[in-house]
This record gives C-alpha cells, structure tokens and sequence, in this order.
C-alpha cells in the first residue's frame, strides 16, 4: 500500500466521508492532527511576514479541508477563505463552524479572484496534489500554470504565498518552484529541521513582486540553524548526492594501468569459494604466480 | 462575507447572486480591516448583493471619506462580513452558468469543458 495519499486517489475521493470522518471523529486523530495542522499554519504564517499592525488581512487557505489551518489564521485575527476540492472536508469544516468562508472549487483550475484583493496565501499540504493527472483530461503544467498564474493575479503587491509542501521527490519540488516563478513569483524554499527524516518540514515562500531586502527568505529552523535554499541551489544540500562535472577523461595515449589482483586476494577468494562450497584447485606455490603477458 | 464581491469567475465579474435563503452572521467588528479592504471592494457589486439580500442601507456610492463615520462603517461590515448566502446561487453575468451554493458553500468546480 503506497503510503502517500496522493497516489491512491484524486483528493476529492481519498477524503471522502471515511476520511473526513476520522478528522472528526476519533478525538486521538484529530488531536494530533490538530496539533501538527496547527503547528504548521503557525509556521506558515510565520512565514507569511504579515506587517505586525494588528490589521487583520483578507487571506486564502488553498486546500483548506477541515478548517485546521484556518483556525489558525482566525486565531490571529484575521479573515480569510478556504478552498478545498472534497465536498467532505469542507462539510467537516462546517460542522465546526469555522469563520472562514468556504469554497468548493479546484485550484488547478483557477482561482477566480479579482486582481489584488487578496493579502496573503497559505496552503498546508495540498499543493503537491497539483502534480498528479487525477482524470485523463488533467494535465498537471497546465493546473500548475493556472494555479500560479490566478495566484499571483489575485494577490496583492508585496503579499506572500507560503505553502507547506510534501514534494515527492525533488523533481517535483522542481515542478512546483518552475511553475511558480514562470508566473511572477520570487521566493524559494525554507528547510525546517533538514537533518531529520522525521520531523523535516518544507515551506514554498513566494513573493509577489520583485524581491528586495525585506523580502529575504528567512532562515529555516534546524540544529545548526542552517539550510535556505534559494531558487538558484534548491535541492536537498545532503540528500541529494552532488554531480560533479569535470569528469576524468584519460587521454587516449595513456594506458589505464592496471591495478591488478596479487596473491593475497587470489587466495582469499579460493577461501570464500571453499566456504560456498565450491570445487575450488588446492593451494599451492604456483597459485597466482606471475604469467607470462600473453596468457 | 459576499463572496460574490471579491470573487470573479474566470469569465466575468461580478457574480449576481440568485438568493433563496440567507443569514446574518454575528462577526466582530473590525473597522482597521473594513479601512484596509474597502479600495479593493467593487462599491456596485457589493451594492447589489446586498440588495438581493435584501439590505438596502448601503448608500448609492461610496468613497474613502465615508470611512470615517462610524454609521458608514457599520452598514459596511453588515454588508460585507454579516450578511452571508446560505442556499441559492452565484451567476456568472457573461455566460449565466450558475454556481449553486449549498450550506453557504458556493460550488465553483468547472466542467471539464470549461477549463
């Protein structure tokens, strides 16, 4: 069983009403999904650098579901609204009276906003749903491109687009941030904890509108304090293990010597195959003696 | 909040609103965010939903100098942020196709042919 949701099924049928309902339900789940949910959209917002004037903003919760991490932006006093693709999750959302306004709507089809009215967006683990053809007709570059292209049209100058992501590998990462910047966007990816396969985290940061200095990425949370990956060297600084482009050609005039097997491995090898239980020759003195070099 | 006001579908603005059933929500009022958004709102668009809902307080047109009168402000979060569409439907003014909402969710999910 593949682990990750998004290879199952399109997102509005892996949250179907099952799915939606252990967000409800089972109070062990949904306090530890509340828990993570909420310590992520805390980050995100971290991220968002909203200017600190206690102005509550108009934001966006891109693929919302059940309104975890919209709480957190209602915690911090502002208004926002969600979009999630499954009918369930939003009902889900409902029963718990969120004070976001919900929309059902998917974002790889445009986000219908009028130009500029929105001040910030974040997105908790839903933009990678974007790279998977869900129906014959999906073609993941064109979502993404409508996707990015309405984002970036709807939201404000100088607002920021922060999403949690889960890329499946770093291909897709790359996907998602070409897609992004085509559109307009600046920005680039916040590692959070890189060493660890646990509790590593991923933020997108985009900026809307040229980037200067009070729109640095900001550094990602780790042991050392290290790992922000701007545009130009995102990819995994550990995982991933480094081409390296000069390549040793030996001219054709050298011959590549030959380092040769001696004795000594001759004769280990013969023990192993011994130990296999092979017909392996005795030892002797003349095992592995120097041939003549036509042999 | 009207959604219909700060929303446009990928073929025209603003969305009419066909109302069959609404409610007025209780929101705090915030007059920093009715400040801050209010150069962004369609003061038209915003002025008719509110009448199909009903609410005919808003005045005709609106500028940023009413934002400093507290009436003003106040008619202006009921209309923007109180009054909210439960059961009906959104209406695109070019090529009518209608987005019903249900529960205060307006379904704006395109055909596959509309992409």
């Amino acid at each position: 069983m593949s682990s990750r949701p998004e290879l199952q099924a399109p997102p509005e049928i892996f949250y179907n009403d099952v799915e939606a309902r252990k967000y409800t339900s089972s109070s062990r789940i949904i306090e530890i999904q509340a828990r993570i949910t909420a310590k992520l959209s805390e980050r995100a917002m971290e991220l968002l650098a909203l200017p600190d004037d206690g102005v509550p903003r108009l934001l966006l919760d891109i693929g919302c579901g059940s309104g975890l991490s919209g709480e957190t932006l209602s915690e911090n006093g502002h208004q926002w609204i969600g979009l999630d693709i499954s009918q369930s999750m939003l009902d889900v959302a409902l029963e718990r009276e969120v004070e976001g306004d919900l929309l059902l709507s998917d974002m790889g089809q445009g986000l219908g906003f009028r130009p500029g009215v929105i001040d910030g967006a974040i997105s908790i683990s839903a933009v990678q749903w974007l790279c998977n053809a869900d129906k014959s007709s999906h073609e993941p570059r064109l979502r993404l491109k409508a996707f990015f292209g309405s984002l970036y049209r709807c939201l404000a100058r100088g607002a920021r687009a922060v999403f949690q992501v889960y890329p499946e590998n770093i291909a897709q990462r790359e996907l998602i941030l070409g897609f992004a910047m085509r559109a307009g966007f600046a920005g680039g990816v916040v590692v959070d904890f890189p060493h660890s396969t646990k509790i590593r985290k991923e933020y997108l940061v985009l900026t809307c509108g040229p980037s200067s200095i009070s729109t640095a990425l900001p550094n990602g949370k780790g042991e050392d304090g290290e790992s922000v990956s701007d545009y130009d060297n995102s990819g995994d600084e550990e995982n991933q293990t480094v081409c390296i482009s000069d390549r040793h050609r030996p001219r054709k005039k050298m011959k590549i010597t030959k380092k040769g097997k001696g004795r000594e491995w001759v004769l280990k090898k013969k023990e192993q195959m011994r130990r296999k239980g092979n017909a392996v020759p005795l030892d002797t003195k003349f095992t592995a003696r120097k041939r003549k070099a036509r042999f | 909040m009207l959604s219909c006001n700060i929303k446009g579908v990928t073929n025209g603005f603003p969305l009419l609103l066909e109302v069959e059933k609404f409610v007025e929500k209780e929101v705090e009022f915030n007059p920093d965010f009715l400040k801050n958004i209010f150069p962004k709102i369609d003061w038209k668009a915003l002025l008719h939903a509110s009448r199909s809902m009903s609410y005919t307080l808003l005045p005709d047109e609106a500028d940023s100098s009413m934002l400093h009168s507290q009436d003003f402000l106040h008619k202006f979060h009921h209309a923007l942020l109180q009054l909210h569409l439960q059961e009906g439907a959104l209406i695109c003014p070019q090529t009518a196709r209608r987005f019903p909402v249900t529960k205060g969710i307006p379904n704006m999910l395109l055909h596959e042919d509309e992409v």
